[in-house]
C-alpha cells in the first residue's frame, strides 16, 4: 500500500541563524579554504553507517568565502546566539500547524560529512511537535516542525575534491515533516502546495528556485526510501509515481528471488582482465590503459533479473557503484552490448561457470576500489530478498530517482553545546497567536471575493505564489478577470508560440495595467502589446490606440461587405467577429465591435 | 518523583504526555525544565509545575564501550602525555558542556595512522582546561616528560590552548639539553568534531619526533585550512585569536618549521643533545601587570610591595607614565626586579628614546629586549629562584630562543 509524507524545508528571507550575515546567494567569492572530516563516535561510542560510507570516499573539501560569510561558517568561530527572528517563525510555524511547543529550545548538532557543513553537523532544534492541518483531502498529521541551518551550496565535485560555497550555509531553514497520511502521488503534491502556502504566509520566507527543499518519504511494503532535496513541485508527483512503480518492482523481485532460492553466500570476486586484452570496448580499453582491472562475479539464479520487462535490479546495482565513484556496471542481461562482443562473452561464462539461470557482473576499475565496489554489489544483491532497502535517493531531472546513501540512523545528533537554551514564553505564544495568517482554503476563498474571480482562479494564484504581484496589478486597474487571463492565459499563450517571455516583469506588466485604466488601450490589445514588446524591446501604445466609432464602423462594414457573400456557415456573427479582432489588432474593445457588428448585420436584414 | 539521568520517563502536563530519556541539565537552563531526548533524537525542555506528573518507564542503562588500543612493536617511540584541554574533550554529559574526558587512549584509537608508524606510551597526568593551569602543574609536566626523554624520541603533549605558551615557556627553562623535542598539541575544535582540527595536529606534530629537533615547541594549524601546521618556538610563540584554527603566531620569528606531508625547517633550531637538565624551581611572588592610561601608581605600588619580581608590559616601546616612575624608584629600591615588556608584541623595548623611557632605566626598570610579556613573567620565575643574585644578567641573556638581538623584516602578521 502507498503511503508516504513529506518534509518541507523553506529558506528564511531573515538574517543567518547563528551570525548577522545577509541570506542570500552570492557569487562574489573572495578567497577559498580547504578541509577533512572526519566520522566521529557518537555518545553511544558507535560510528554511523551512513558518515562511515561517506567518509570511504575520502575527499578534500574546498570552501568559497563570500562576501555574506563570516568566521561562523567558516568554522572558525562558535555560533552567536540564535536569531531570534527566526525562532519566532518557526513557533509561529508550529501555531499554525496546530503543534505542541517546546517549554525550552535545545540545539542539536546532526551529523553531517558530506562536506555541505564546514562543521561536520548541522545545527537543527525541534520546536513544535504533534500539529496537524486539515485539507480537503483529510487530516495531514505534522509530526515535527524544526529550525535549522541551511547547508552550503555544493558548485563543483571532481576527483576527490568537492567544491561548497558558503553564501547559502546558515541560512535558516523551517523543516515541517508530516506523518506517513498521504496515500497517493496525487496528495503528495497537493500537501506540498498547502504547506508550500502556509509558510509563505508568513511572509518572511526567501523566494526563488531552491529557496523551497521537499524531501519524500515513500513505502509500499513497509521499508522507507527517502527521496531527498526536490525543488520543483511539478516534479513531486512523478517522483512519488516512479518511486511506487520502482518499490513494486523489488517487491516483486524479492518473490522471484525466494521462488528460485540461489545460493548467494558464496559469490567470489574474479579478476577477468585477461579475457579484454584485445577488447574492442572503448570503457574497457581506456580503463586497461590507465593500469584498472576487469573484476567479476557470478550471481546465481539472477539471469533476467538484472534487466528485462519486469525487472531491473542492475540499474540499482550501478547506482552503489556509482556513489564510490565507479561510473557503473556491466552484466549479463545486456551484454553482448557496449563493445563487448559475442565471444567475450562466452568466456565469461565460462570463467564464471554461469548456468542457465545465473548471472554474471563486471566492473573495469582500480583494483582495490574495484573489489570495494563488488563488496558492496554482492552487499545489495544479498538485501535483494528483503524487497525494499531502506535508503536515501536523490531526484533527477526527469522524475527518476537514484541512489544515495543508506539511511542514516538515529543515534546521529547531540547537544550543540555553543548554543545556549531558549525559553518559549507563554507571552511569546500569545503575541505570535494573534500573528497567525488565513488558512489556504481561507486564503482561497478571500481571494476569490476580493477580486472577484473564481475559487479555481485564486486557487491557482495561490499555488503559484502570485498573490502580490496580482494585489499589486489590482491596484492600478481593478478588473480581477482582466489581470487573471493576462497572467494565466495570455502570457503562457505567448510562451507556448516559442517566445521568451522572461522579460515581462511587473514593471512592463504595471505600464500595460495603468494605460488600461487611463483608457489609452483596450485589454484586446494586450498581446499584441507583448508580442511587440518582445521582438523590439519597448513599450509602446500608440499604435495600439482604441479606434473611434466611425472608423470602426467603416471597417466592420467593408469587412462585412468583403466576406458575406463567402460565409455559408450557420454562425455568420461569430465567423466575422472573428476575422475582425484579426484585423483589428486590439485596437478595439471586443463588445464594442460585437454591438457594432449586431447593428450593421441587422440593418442588411442577415439574421442569426 | 525519584528519576535520573538515563530514564525513559513520561511526563505529563498541561501539553499533554512527552516520552523521553531524561539528560542532564543545561547551566543555562530554566529551573523548572526538564531535558528529554526523545525518540527521534532531539532534546527539548519541558516546564514541569505541581501538576506535572512524571512516570518512570524504565530506568537507564548506562553504557560504556571499552577498548584497548594496540602496541605497535615496531613503532617509533612516542611519549603521550595527557593534560586535558579542546584537543581531548568531549561533551560532558553531566554539564553539557565542552570539558575534557577522554582518555588518551580514546583519542590514539580514533587516529589509526597513528598506530601505524608509532609505538605510543600514553598517560594522562591530569585533566584540566588550561585556564586552570598553576605553576605546580607546569613543574609535573617538566618532570614527567623528563622521566620519557631517554625512552623515546619524542614528548607529545595534548594541551589546552589558552595558556599552552606559558607551559612550553615554562617547560623550556625547566628542562635544558634536550635529547628529544618536547611537543604541544592543541586544537581549537573539540576532537568528538568531525571538523577537528586535533587530527592533522597530531598527525603532523608526529613527525617532529622523527628528525633532530631537540626544543619545546608548538605545533598548530598554519592556516584554516587543514593542509599544513607551523611549529612553533615555545618561548616565542603566542595565540592570537580567540578561536580560530591558526591562532598560534610565532612572534619576532619566523616559524621553525611547516610541516605539510613532511617537515620542513624554515629557520634555525637547537638539535637534539643531552643529557637533559631538570631545574623546575620557580619563584612565584612575580606579577605581571598591563599597564594602560591613567593607572593609579598605588596600583604598581601595592602588587610591586607584595611581590619580588614584576614585568610591566608597556605602551610602544615600554613606557608607563611619568608618575610610575617613583613606585619602580622605590620597588628597585626594596629589591623588587621590575622588568619591561611591550603590548605591542611584535618588536624590541628600547628605553634609551624618551625621556619617559631614560628615567625608567635610571629608576632601575629592566627593559627586556624583544621578550614576550608572558614569557618574561615565567622566566622571571624560574630565574628569581634558580639565580639569585643574578637576576639582571640571566634575564637579559638569551637561554632558549626567548630573546632575538636581530629582527628582520619580515612581515609580522
Amino acid at each position: 500500500m502507498f503511503k508516504a509524507g513529506i518534509e518541507i524545508h523553506q529558506q528564511l528571507n531573515t538574517k543567518k541563524l547563528f551570525c548577522s550575515c545577509d541570506s542570500d546567494l552570492n557569487d562574489r567569492v573572495l578567497g577559498e579554504f580547504t578541509r577533512v572530516l572526519r566520522p566521529v563516535q557518537s555518545e553511544l561510542g558507535e560510528y554511523d553507517a551512513a558518515a562511515l560510507m561517506e567518509s570511504m570516499k575520502r575527499r578534500t573539501f574546498v570552501y568559497q568565502v563570500t562576501e555574506n560569510s563570516c568566521l561562523v561558517e567558516m568554522d572558525e568561530e562558535p555560533p552567536h546566539d540564535v536569531n531570534m527572528e527566526a525562532l519566532e517563525v518557526a513557533v509561529l510555524v508550529s501555531l499554525m500547524f496546530n503543534c505542541r511547543i517546546v517549554d525550552e529550545v535545545h540545539f542539536m548538532r546532526k551529523i553531517v560529512i558530506d562536506g555541505s557543513n564546514t562543521t561536520g553537523f548541522q545545527r537543527t532544534a525541534l520546536i513544535g511537535m504533534d500539529g496537524y492541518i486539515d485539507t480537503k483531502f483529510g487530516r495531514i498529521s505534522i509530526r515535527s516542525v524544526c529550525l535549522e541551518e541551511e547547508a552550503a551550496r555544493k558548485i563543483d565535485e571532481k576527483e576527490g575534491i568537492a567544491v561548497y560555497r558558503l553564501d547559502r550555509l546558515g541560512i535558516p531553514l523551517i523543516e515541517v515533516t508530516t506523518g506517513p497520511d498521504l496515500k497517493s502521488p496525487q496528495e503528495v503534491k497537493m500537501a506540498a502546495q498547502i504547506l508550500g502556502y502556509a509558510l509563505r504566509s508568513t511572509k518572511k520566507v526567501r523566494r526563488g528556485l531552491g529557496s523551497i527543499r521537499q524531501d519524500l518519504n515513500i513505502s509500499t511494503d513497509g521499508e522507507r526510501v527517502e527521496v531527498k532535496g526536490v525543488s520543483r513541485l511539478n516534479l513531486l508527483e512523478k517522483i512519488a509515481l516512479y518511486e511506487m512503480e520502482r518499490q513494486e518492482m523489488l517487491s516483486s523481485l524479492a518473490e522471484e528471488i525466494k521462488r528460485r532460492n540461489p545460493d548467494l553466500e558464496h559469490i567470489e570476486i574474479l579478476d577477468v582482465t585477461d579475457i579484454f586484452r584485445e577488447t574492442k570496448s572503448k570503457l574497457i580499453r581506456n580503463g586497461l590503459q590507465k593500469g584498472h582491472r576487469v573484476l567479476g562475479i557470478r550471481v546465481p539464479g539472477f539471469s533476467g533479473l538484472l534487466k528485462s520487462d519486469r525487472y531491473r535490479f542492475g540499474k540499482e546495482l550501478a547506482e552503489v557503484v556509482k556513489v564510490i565513484g565507479i561510473p557503473g556496471i556491466f552484466h549479463s542481461d545486456e551484454l553482448p552490448n557496449y563493445g563487448i562482443g559475442e565471444n567475450e562473452v562466452r568466456l565469461l561464462r565460462e570463467k564464471f561457470s554461469t548456468g542457465d539461470n545465473d548471472a554474471f557482473i563486471i566492473i573495469v576499475a582500480e583494483e582495490n576500489k574495484g573489489k570495494e565496489a563488488l563488496l558492496y554489489v554482492i552487499q545489495r544483491i544479498r538485501k535483494a530478498i528483503n524487497g525494499v532497502n531502506p535508503e536515501t535517493r536523490g531526484p533527477r531531472d526527469d522524475g527518476t530517482t537514484e541512489f544515495l546513501r543508506p539511511l542514516p540512523g538515529s543515534e546521529r545528533m547531540y547537544p550543540e553545546t555553543d548554543v545556549p537554551p531558549i525559553r518559549i514564553t507563554e507571552e511569546m505564544i500569545e503575541r505570535l497567536k494573534g500573528m497567525i495568517p488565513k488558512s489556504y482554503e481561507e486564503a482561497i476563498r478571500d481571494i476569490s471575493e476580493r477580486y472577484g474571480i473564481s475559487m479555481q482562479q485564486a486557487q491557482q494564484i495561490l499555488d503559484e505564489n502570485r498573490e502580490d504581484d496580482f494585489s499589486f496589478f489590482y491596484s492600478i486597474y481593478p478588473d480581477g478577470n482582466v489581470i487573471f487571463r493576462v497572467l494565466f492565459n495570455i502570457i503562457p499563450e505567448i510562451e507556448g508560440e516559442g517566445l521568451d517571455v522572461s522579460s515581462i516583469d511587473s514593471g512592463v506588466l504595471e505600464k500595460i495595467f495603468s494605460a488600461l485604466a487611463e483608457g489609452r488601450i483596450v485589454k484586446e490589445a494586450i498581446p499584441y502589446i507583448l508580442r511587440d514588446f518582445i521582438a523590439n524591446g519597448r513599450i509602446q501604445f500608440d499604435e495600439f490606440k482604441p479606434m473611434d466609432e466611425d472608423e470602426l464602423q467603416a471597417i466592420i462594414e467593408s469587412v462585412v461587405d468583403e466576406n458575406i457573400g463567402d460565409l455559408k456557415s450557420r454562425n455568420v456573427e461569430g465567423a466575422l467577429m472573428g476575422i475582425l479582432m484579426e484585423k483589428l489588432r486590439g485596437r478595439a474593445d471586443g463588445e464594442m465591435v460585437n454591438s457594432i457588428l449586431r447593428r450593421v448585420l441587422e440593418r442588411r436584414g442577415v439574421s442569426k | 518523583m525519584d528519576f535520573e539521568t538515563g530514564d525513559l520517563v513520561e511526563i505529563k502536563n498541561k501539553k499533554g504526555i512527552f516520552r523521553g530519556i531524561v539528560m542532564p541539565r543545561h547551566a543555562f537552563s530554566g529551573e523548572d525544565i526538564i531535558i528529554l531526548k526523545l525518540d527521534n533524537g532531539y532534546n527539548i525542555g519541558i516546564k514541569v509545575d505541581d501538576e506535572t506528573k512524571i512516570k518512570i518507564i524504565s530506568k537507564g542503562l548506562s553504557k560504556k564501550t571499552e577498548r584497548k588500543s594496540k602496541i605497535n612493536e615496531n613503532g617509533i617511540p612516542v611519549s603521550v602525555l595527557g593534560t586535558g584541554g579542546t584537543i581531548a574533550s568531549y561533551i560532558d554529559y553531566s554539564t553539557g558542556a565542552v570539558k575534557p574526558a577522554v582518555s588518551q587512549e580514546e583519542l590514539l584509537l580514533a587516529i589509526p595512522e597513528i598506530e601505524e608508524n608509532y609505538r605510543i606510551k600514553s598517560r594522562t597526568i591530569f585533566s584540566i582546561l588550561s585556564e586552570n593551569m598553576k605553576v605546580k602543574n607546569w613543574k609535573v609536566i617538566a618532570e614527567e616528560a623528563f622521566k620519557d626523554l631517554d625512552d623515546s624520541r619524542g614528548i607529545i603533549i595534548p594541551h589546552g590552548t589558552d595558556t599552552m605558551a606559558y607551559t612550553a615557556s615554562a617547560l623550556a627553562f625547566m628542562i635544558q639539553n634536550l635529547p628529544s623535542p618536547i611537543i604541544l598539541v592543541g586544537a581549537q575544535r573539540s576532537s568528538d568534531r568531525p571538523s577537528s582540527d586535533a587530527y592533522l595536529n597530531l598527525i603532523y606534530s608526529l613527525k617532529l619526533v622523527e628528525t633532530d629537533l631537540g626544543e619545546v615547541v608548538i605545533s598548530m594549524h598554519g592556516s584554516t585550512s587543514d593542509t599544513f601546521v607551523q611549529v612553533h618556538r615555545g618561548v616565542r610563540a603566542r595565540k592570537m585569536h580567540t578561536s580560530r584554527r591558526d591562532a598560534f603566531r610565532s612572534i619576532n620569528e619566523k616559524p621553525i618549521a611547516i610541516i605539510e606531508n613532511e617537515v620542513r625547517f624554515i629557520s634555525s633550531y637547537r638539535k637534539r643533545s643531552g643529557p637533559p637538565v631538570l631545574r623546575t624551581g620557580m619563584d612565584e611572588k612575580v606579577a605581571l601587570l598591563y599597564y594602560y592610561p591613567n593607572m593609579d601608581p598605588e596600583i604598581l605600588l601595592d602588587i610591586g610591595s607584595r611581590m619580588h619580581g614584576i614585568i610591566i608590559a608597556g605602551t610602544g616601546l615600554g613606557h608607563v607614565s611619568n608618575d610610575m616612575i617613583p613606585v619602580i624608584r622605590d620597588l628597585v629600591s626594596r629589591g623588587v626586579f621590575v622588568g619591561v615588556t611591550s603590548q605591542c608584541l611584535y618588536g624590541s623595548v628600547n628605553l634609551n628614546v624618551y625621556s619617559t623611557g631614560r628615567e625608567m632605566i635610571i629608576a632601575g626598570a629592566v627593559p627586556l629586549k624583544d621578550m614576550l610579556p608572558e614569557v618574561a613573567y615565567v622566566k622571571l620565575m624560574w630565574v628569581l629562584e634558580n639565580y639569585p643574585g643574578e637576576e639582571r644578567d640571566k634575564m637579559l641573556q638569551n637561554l632558549v630562543g626567548e630573546i632575538s638581538e636581530r629582527r628582520v623584516g619580515i612581515e609580522y602578521v
